[in-house]
């Protein structure tokens, strides 16, 4: 828009149309576990939809790697935090838990889309589980990353559904993030616009962490 | 699966703004004179100018779904809307000094500026788009009034509002450049709904793992008590 920096210089030229609440609310029951209604509509729909998911299914292995290394810093970090208590205990189970919600949903979507899951990376969080300060920090940066990552690929969704799905992710992603921002006594938010940063510098950023 | 529905609510406001009848029939819809009179004055806010554009555009054209800028005008327009709706909020709230926590006072002041700065992108991209929404009169002295407490609830109803506003709209965004702005405004709005959230005593995540949209009837029904004549 006004600021170039603003618009992903990535973008394909893909035309996103209308998401309906109804397809929200599709993808809502497709969360929960159950499959767009295919059992139902048969094999054709369901070459259909894994074209048009094509390049879909990429964004989502790529954010379900995320949401797996999310989801194992917060169950690490919950045994092995030293001194952890508190709100930064309480939010550590929210997110915890959100996180894995966020995997079975992306798992499941892949599979509807007729991609294949990626496997959950090998992590290594090295000391970022030495005191709560430490784990607090690099939780800030697990969730401002992963909201960069989100705005970044959301563009190029080509699926209406998935987009609303990740949106609805990616929400709570930045909800997350300035929980513990606020926690930090930290800005809430890094400015006015949270950035959309290309998957590789997303990768870069998380590379640390990730072994194997 | 995306030949579906036609959007259930996404194209209200578009509706409305074109066509008498259909404004008529939603203001029977919405009830009574109160609430008829405060959506002419956000129609007034976001819609009036947008009227004369559509003057010209045809029928045909509309249908055929050839008015792509047209139909991001009246997104960005509404959550031009929006935005200066919460940066008017957050202005009044800190000029009133009614928040005395330290740290809630700097988070107030941040979103202010957040808000400041979301006006001034979408009022930028409102004009190169066509005409910009005009700012809403309104009036939050009655929040202000009731003291710091419903002042916080008030601003978590109304991020958390805003995130599901810009959420229901992302899937209706033609153009890429405005879909990755109004995603990057989006988070923020959903940052701004967790940490009121999390100052008035609320769950960060009141959707759970997945946030919820809001469709343009649902959002202007709760923003119209604070538009004023």
């Amino acid at each position: 828009m006004s600021s170039s920096k603003l618009v992903a210089p990535e973008l394909a030229s893909i035309e996103i149309k209308g998401m309906t609440r109804h397809a929200f609310m599709m993808r809502s029951a497709v969360a929960a576990g159950s499959v767009y209604g295919l059992s139902t509509v048969g094999p054709f729909v369901g070459r259909a939809i894994a074209q048009e998911g094509g390049g879909d299914v990429d964004i989502l292995n790529f954010a379900l790697t995320l949401e797996y290394l999310e989801t194992a810093f917060y169950t690490e970090a919950l045994k092995n935090v030293q001194g952890l208590g508190g709100e930064a205990k309480q939010i550590a189970e929210t997110l915890r838990d959100n996180e894995a919600e966020h995997v079975d949903a992306l798992t499941a979507t892949i599979k509807d889309l007729g991609g294949k899951p990626v496997a959950a990376p090998g992590v290594d969080f090295g000391k970022a589980f030495a005191n709560q300060k430490s784990f607090l920090k690099t939780a800030q940066t697990f969730e401002d990353l992963g909201v960069s990552a989100y705005n970044g690929a959301a563009p190029q969704i080509k699926s209406k559904e998935v987009l609303g799905a990740a949106g609805g992710i990616v929400q709570v992603e930045a909800r997350h993030a300035a929980a513990i921002r606020f926690l930090r006594g930290q800005p809430i938010t890094p400015g006015a616009f949270d950035e959309p940063l290309e998957k590789q510098a997303v990768l870069d950023a998380a590379a640390p962490f990730i072994k194997g | 699966m995306s030949k579906t529905v036609e959007p259930e609510s996404g194209s209200a406001l578009e509706e409305l703004t074109q066509d008498a009848s259909s404004r008529k029939r939603f203001l029977g819809m919405v009830g009574g004179a109160g609430a008829a009179g405060a959506l002419t004055m956000f129609l007034a806010a976001c819609g009036d100018d947008d009227e004369k554009d559509s003057a010209g555009t045809s029928g045909e054209e509309k249908k055929s779904g050839g008015g792509g800028a047209k139909s991001d005008l009246e997104i960005v327009n509404y959550a031009l809307t929006l935005e200066y709706l919460e940066a008017q909020f957050y202005a009044d709230v800190l000029k009133a000094g009614v928040v005395t926590d330290k740290a809630v006072g700097e988070a107030a002041k941040r979103i202010h500026e957040n808000e400041e700065e979301h006006v001034d992108a979408l009022l930028a991209t409102a004009k190169k788009l066509g005409t910009p929404a005009k700012k809403p009169k309104a009036s939050f002295q009655k929040v202000i009034d009731g003291g710091e407490k419903m002042v916080l609830e008030t601003a978590a109803t109304v991020e958390n509002l805003g995130a599901a506003a810009y959420l229901g709209q992302a899937g209706r965004i033609k153009s890429k450049e405005i879909l990755a702005a109004a995603l990057a405004i989006h988070t923020v709005e959903g940052r701004h709904a967790a940490a009121l959230n999390k100052i008035v005593g609320k769950s960060i995540v009141p959707d759970g793992a997945f946030a919820k949209p809001a469709s343009m009837d649902e959002v202007l029904k709760q923003v119209k008590p604070f538009l004023v004549s």
